[in-house]
Parts: C-alpha cells; sequence; structure tokens
C-alpha cells in the first residue's frame, strides 16, 4: 500500500504538466509577439521535463502501482506509451514551427492546447478506472477539436471541426452509455472490481455483453476503424497539417491503452473476450478493404494518409482480436512505429510548405527527388516503410501481427490482410513513381528548405529500427507481459 | 399503490410529454421552454430517489444557466424553422423503422427486469447523512484526481472558446488606455509659427 503522501510522487509528471501548461498560459499573455518563440521553447521544455519524469518514476516503482483509491494505475505500460507520448508530441511540434508562423497561428493557445492534449493522454494511459479512463478521453479530445478550429480563417478547418466535434461527441456518447451499462450490471467503476464482481458472479451478463456492443462502437469511432471511420478523411484534410500531425500519432498510443486496459484488463473477464474478438476481426476486415481500396483515388496526400490510417488501424485491431499476449505485443509494437511514420510523414509536408502553399497534394511531389534530393529519400524511407517493404520497420509490424492472427488459426483473415496490404502498396509507390521518375512540374517545390535534423534522425530510424527490430519487439513483450492482466 | 409510485408516473408522463414537445414543436421557442419543463419534472424525480443536490443543481445549472443562454441564442438567431423543416417528414419515416428496431431489439434483449429499483446502487453513500455532504466528501477524498481532471476540462473549455473567439479586427475603434494615458500635449499638438498674413484692405476683393 503507498502512504498517502508518496502517491502524489507517483503522478509527478501529470502534476508537472499540469502546473507548466499554467504557467505557460499565463507567460505568453505577457510576451511580445515577437517573443511568442520563448513560449515555444517552454512548451518544448515541459514536454521534455515530463518525459523525464515519467522514467524516473517509472523505474523506481516496483510493478503496478494502483494509487488514488484505484484511480490511477502506474504500471510498464503507462511508462512507455507517456514517454512515446512526450517525445512524439515534441518531436511533431517542432516540425511546425515555421508551419504555424507562416499561417498566423503561432500563438500560445496553440501550445497550451497541444500540452493540455498531452496531458489528457497521460491520463488515459494510466487509467485504471472508467471515470479516469472517460476524464482523460475527453481532455484530450476537446484540446484536439480546439486545435482543428485553431486557423479561423480556414473554412475547410471549420468544417473538418464541427464534423470531428459532433462525431465524436456521438462516439463519447455511445462509449459513455456502454460505461454506464457495465456500471449497472456490474455496480463497479474501478476495472479491478469490476473483474472481481464478474469472475464472482455478481455480474447481469446480458447486460454487461449489451453494454459491450456500445464500448466496442465507441473504440471503432475513436480509432477511425471502418464503419466508424467517416470523420477520419475530412478531419486529416481540413485540419492545419501541424494538427494532423497531433491527431494522427500520439493519440493512436492513448487510444491503445485504452483498448487494452478496456476491452482486455475490464472485460477480458469470463468469456467475454469471445462476444468481442469477432466484432474486432468484422471492425479490422471492413479497415483493410475500405481503407486500401479508396485511397488509391485519392489526389490530396492529406487524405490518402488518412485512408491509409484507416487500413493502417484495421492491422492495429486484427492484433487486439486474438486477444492474446502476443498479439497484444504484435500491436504496442505497431503502433509505437506507426506513430513514428506518421509523425515524419505529416512533419515533411510541414517541412515542405511555405506561405500560401500547403504541399499536400501529390502533384506537389512530382520530381521531388531533382530539386530535394534528401527530402525526397527521406519520404520514400517513409512510404516504403508505410507500405510494409523489407528492410523497413513497418515490414515487420505487419508481420509480428500476422504471426499472432495465424497462430490463432485466423488463416482467411490473414491472408485478406495481405492482399490488402498488396493493394495498398500500389498507393504508396505511386508517390515514389511521382517523386523519383517524374518531371518536376510547375507546382514541385522549387526553393531550397532548410533540412531538419531532427527529420532525418526520424527518417532513418524507419531504417534502423527495421535492420534490428528485435529489441523493441522484446520491450514491447516485456512490457506487455509485467502490465497486462489477460484473462 | 404508493403514493410515491403516484408522484413518479405523473412526472415521467410529463417528462415523456414534454420531450417529445421538443421533437415536434414548430417553434424554437417553445421546444427550448418544453426542455425547460422537463428538466424540471427530471429534477422531481430526483427528489423522490431521495437526490436532493442533483435536483437543485439540475435546476440551477440546465435551467437556470444553460437554457436561459440557449433561449437568448434562439432569440437572436433569426433561424428559418420552414427551411430547417424542408425534408422532415421525408426522413421521418426511416428514422421511426430504425427507431422501432433498435427499441424492439433492446427490449428483446434487456427486457424490463433490469430496470427495477430493487438492485438500486447506494455504494459509497452514507444513507443517515444529507445526501449533499455524503457527495462532497467523496469528491474531495476519493475521487480528487478525477474532480481536478474535470477542473482542467473546463480550464480547457475556457482556453478553446477564448482562443477560438477572440480576434484582432480592422475596424474597431479600441484605445489602448495606458497609451491614452499616457499621451501627452506635444504628441497631439502641432505648434506651427507661421508668418502672420498681411491685412487686406477693405473692398479689396
Amino acid at each position: 500500500m503507498v502512504s498517502f503522501y508518496s502517491q502524489f510522487q507517483l503522478i509527478l509528471p501529470e502534476i508537472f504538466l499540469l502546473t507548466a501548461v499554467s504557467a505557460i498560459l499565463v507567460i505568453d499573455l505577457f510576451l511580445p509577439a515577437a517573443k511568442r518563440m520563448a513560449t515555444y521553447w517552454l512548451t518544448q521544455g515541459a514536454l521534455l521535463v515530463t518525459a523525464v519524469l515519467v522514467f524516473l518514476v517509472t523505474s523506481t516503482s516496483a510493478g503496478s502501482v494502483v494509487v488514488f483509491d484505484g484511480l490511477v494505475v502506474i504500471d510498464e505500460l503507462s511508462g512507455l506509451l507517456k514517454i512515446l507520448i512526450c517525445i512524439l508530441l515534441s518531436v511533431g511540434i517542432s516540425y511546425s514551427r515555421d508551419y504555424l508562423a507562416h499561417r498566423d497561428i503561432f500563438k500560445g493557445e496553440y501550445f497550451s492546447l497541444a500540452l493540455f492534449a498531452a496531458l489528457g493522454m497521460l491520463v488515459m494511459v494510466s487509467a485504471n478506472h472508467l471515470l479516469t479512463l472517460y476524464l482523460g478521453l475527453e481532455l484530450l479530445s476537446l484540446s484536439l477539436y480546439a486545435l482543428v478550429a485553431f486557423n479561423r480563417d480556414s473554412k475547410d478547418s471549420s468544417e473538418a471541426a464541427i464534423k470531428y466535434f459532433v462525431l465524436g461527441a456521438i462516439a463519447s456518447g455511445m462509449l459513455l452509455y456502454g460505461m454506464s451499462m457495465i456500471y449497472g450490471s456490474t455496480g463497479q467503476l474501478n476495472i479491478e472490481q469490476i473483474v472481481n464482481a464478474i469472475s464472482a458472479g455478481n455480474a447481469d451478463m446480458d447486460l454487461l455483453r449489451f453494454g459491450l456492443v456500445f464500448v466496442v462502437v465507441g473504440v471503432g469511432f475513436k480509432l477511425g476503424a471502418v464503419p466508424f471511420h467517416m470523420w477520419v478523411p475530412d478531419v486529416y484534410q481540413g485540419a492545419p497539417t501541424s494538427v494532423t500531425l497531433i491527431i494522427g500519432s500520439a493519440p493512436k498510443l492513448a487510444a491503445f491503452a485504452f483498448v487494452v486496459r478496456l476491452l482486455f484488463e475490464t472485460l477480458g473477464a469470463a468469456t467475454l473476450q469471445l462476444d468481442w474478438s469477432p466484432m474486432l476481426a468484422i471492425l479490422a476486415a471492413a479497415s483493410l478493404i475500405l481503407g486500401n481500396l479508396v485511397a488509391i483515388a485519392q489526389t490530396n496526400l492529406k487524405r490518402m494518409l488518412a485512408y491509409s490510417t484507416i487500413s493502417h488501424m484495421g492491422f492495429l485491431v486484427l492484433g487486439f482480436m486474438t486477444g492474446t499476449q502476443q498479439g497484444v505485443s504484435a500491436a504496442l509494437f505497431y503502433v509505437v512505429t506507426y506513430a513514428l511514420m506518421v509523425v515524419a510523414g505529416f512533419g515533411l509536408m510541414l517541412l515542405l510548405s511555405k506561405r500560401g502553399f500547403e504541399s499536400d497534394r501529390l502533384e506537389d511531389f512530382r520530381g521531388l527527388s531533382r530539386t530535394h534530393p534528401w527530402f525526397a529519400f527521406l519520404f520514400l524511407l517513409i512510404m516504403f516503410s508505410m507500405a510494409g517493404i523489407p528492410p523497413m520497420v513497418g515490414f515487420w509490424a505487419k508481420l509480428f501481427i500476422l504471426q499472432s492472427i495465424i497462430e490463432q488459426g485466423f488463416v482467411g483473415l490473414a491472408l485478406l490482410a495481405v492482399v490488402f496490404s498488396l493493394i495498398g502498396a500500389f498507393y504508396y509507390l505511386r508517390v515514389i513513381k511521382l517523386m523519383y521518375f517524374d518531371e518536376p512540374s510547375a507546382s514541385t517545390v522549387a526553393e531550397q528548405r532548410t533540412g531538419s535534423l531532427v527529420m532525418s534522425v526520424n527518417g532513418l530510424l524507419l531504417l534502423a529500427l527495421g535492420l534490428a527490430p528485435s529489441w523493441l519487439y522484446s520491450l514491447c513483450e516485456e512490457v506487455i507481459k509485467s502490465s497486462v492482466r489477460l484473462f | 399503490m404508493t403514493y410515491e409510485t403516484v408522484v413518479f408516473y405523473v412526472l415521467a408522463a410529463i417528462i415523456v410529454g414534454s420531450g417529445l414537445a421538443v421533437i415536434f414543436s414548430r417553434n424554437a421557442v417553445h421546444a427550448a421552454l418544453a426542455l425547460v419543463l422537463s428538466f424540471f419534472t427530471a429534477s422531481g424525480i430526483w427528489l423522490l430517489l431521495g437526490a436532493e443536490f442533483l435536483a437543485v443543481s439540475l435546476i440551477l445549472v440546465y435551467v437556470g444557466a444553460v437554457m436561459v443562454l440557449f433561449l437568448f441564442v434562439v432569440m437572436m438567431l433569426d433561424i428559418n424553422i420552414a427551411r430547417m423543416k424542408e425534408g422532415y417528414w421525408n426522413y421521418l419515416l426511416p428514422g421511426l423503422v430504425v427507431a422501432g428496431i433498435l427499441l424492439a431489439e433492446m427490449i428483446l434483449v434487456l427486457g424490463g427486469r433490469h430496470f427495477g429499483s430493487d438492485g438500486a446502487i447506494t455504494f459509497g453513500l452514507n444513507i443517515g447523512e444529507s445526501n449533499t455532504r455524503s457527495l462532497g466528501r467523496l469528491l474531495y477524498t476519493q475521487y480528487i484526481y478525477a474532480f481536478e481532471i474535470a477542473a482542467v476540462i473546463l480550464l480547457v473549455a475556457i482556453v478553446a472558446a477564448i482562443g477560438l473567439t477572440m480576434r484582432k479586427r480592422k475596424d474597431n475603434k479600441y484605445v489602448d488606455p495606458s497609451v491614452q494615458f499616457l499621451a501627452k500635449k506635444e504628441d497631439r499638438v502641432r505648434l506651427v509659427s507661421m508668418p502672420p498674413e498681411p491685412k487686406k484692405a477693405r473692398g479689396d476683393v
């Protein structure tokens, strides 16, 4: 049992981040416009210090520790995901510096909202209670809605924000409805106590299964899996690219934790897993088919990557569907490497953009290898990785998922995943063909951009991880083994 | 039938009726007022259950603040009801079919047995003391973490609302008071020394 005061030590990263956001919010008010850069550096500092604090807290606490009357859990999974979330957000913000300045949205509120989103993710990741799960999700979502609408002068952004807000609210409603059913059935909100009630036979199983359906629908909405994917393309395209980057990367890690806590740790008990596993299989298959097919028809890169996200979420859900430790470890590996790819992909688009030019159409990448050989090479690595071509890390991510589902005997689903990945490879390779085998057109980015060191590291990391994937995979396996209670 | 049951059914009937009125009324103001009525009756039901704090806060927050604001918005925006209702009858039939199927499924799966008051949950609430007091104690002890997160969500709402709506307009006449205050006579008035105009003789036009 943790003493009253030492439980505050365990949530020190969250406390620090909240204090830092509040401070940045106030400091920014007193900064003249010319010194706004200070806000940017403070934001980066806050994220990095939070990451370090998470590392210190997680490495000193032993195993899973539950604090605050069961509201919060500190374990290795939460530690790993929190550190990655902070780093990914920090990298993403570093790419968007010039982009924001060129669109006159380099404002203090942008950074505070991004940090609030980070706080929401941290809360979600170490939630041990349906209440904290939901509150963290809402904190994240509300910040993201505001960020999508942040560019007030853009009609597309406002449209995207409204769609995101309305559909997100419906998803939250579904989720809450499902959670209320779980509460009605077991009389508990704490994850361990729900499991205890179920295994003691005190739960009304019909009601619980009914709630489970709503929970799966809500999770499907938040992940963007077919048939709950309608918001993804419009939001990805309409939002400012820097915000699309944020939506596409770190929140996927938080969503992973959300699914693990809700479906595996809570509703994995008794035979409930047999109920949600087929539902997830349908979501996964539909996402793989629709995402890969529709992406082919896109001419806008952001929209194309949105459909590619849908298909990647299909792969992720395949890993969840198995319900085994191997499957969840593969899913964790998948989501971590996928977030890295997304950050690199959208980051490159941010670096290539300029005032009044988004560089988000396929057309803009025609002949990029002549004008920006290094950026074109990095983008080649990213596209190869997303398509799952060896030796990039995306290949291993897909392979581990396929291994885990074949071991459970889902050969048909594995075949479907492979076939649609092959079809999907077409639209990734088309971008590479445009960059390397076509002549630069009038809209290709011509003038030189300052190359970013972070960008190069990010792109080459995809290759390096692909050459040596085993340490990351064994890390994922170990984290899942120590933190996730499977039934 | 006890007295409470009668009151419950009366209140429930009013809620359903006013809920239908919200959907079917042609005038947005009437719809909002019907919603107020349904909030009032809902808080009546909560009082019946002994949740007096929730009942009072429902009236204070929803009726007192949210709905008044809502009415203001409805009155200020000139909403064209006729255009909003366009296609209403076209959507009604598919909507009713879908809702009917959903309702039938829910009744088939769940039935009425899950919604009785036998298994009412009084977890964590000390029945002997006042409702407000027990809620307050739970919120500030067991649920303090969640309570703080809820506060952060409100802060985000404030930041987002201000960040999205406040913008410098070119045509506003706002003057910074400190600039106004620090202005000196020399900044505004320029004294020019000019040679006096030669006086012209009268009639010399």
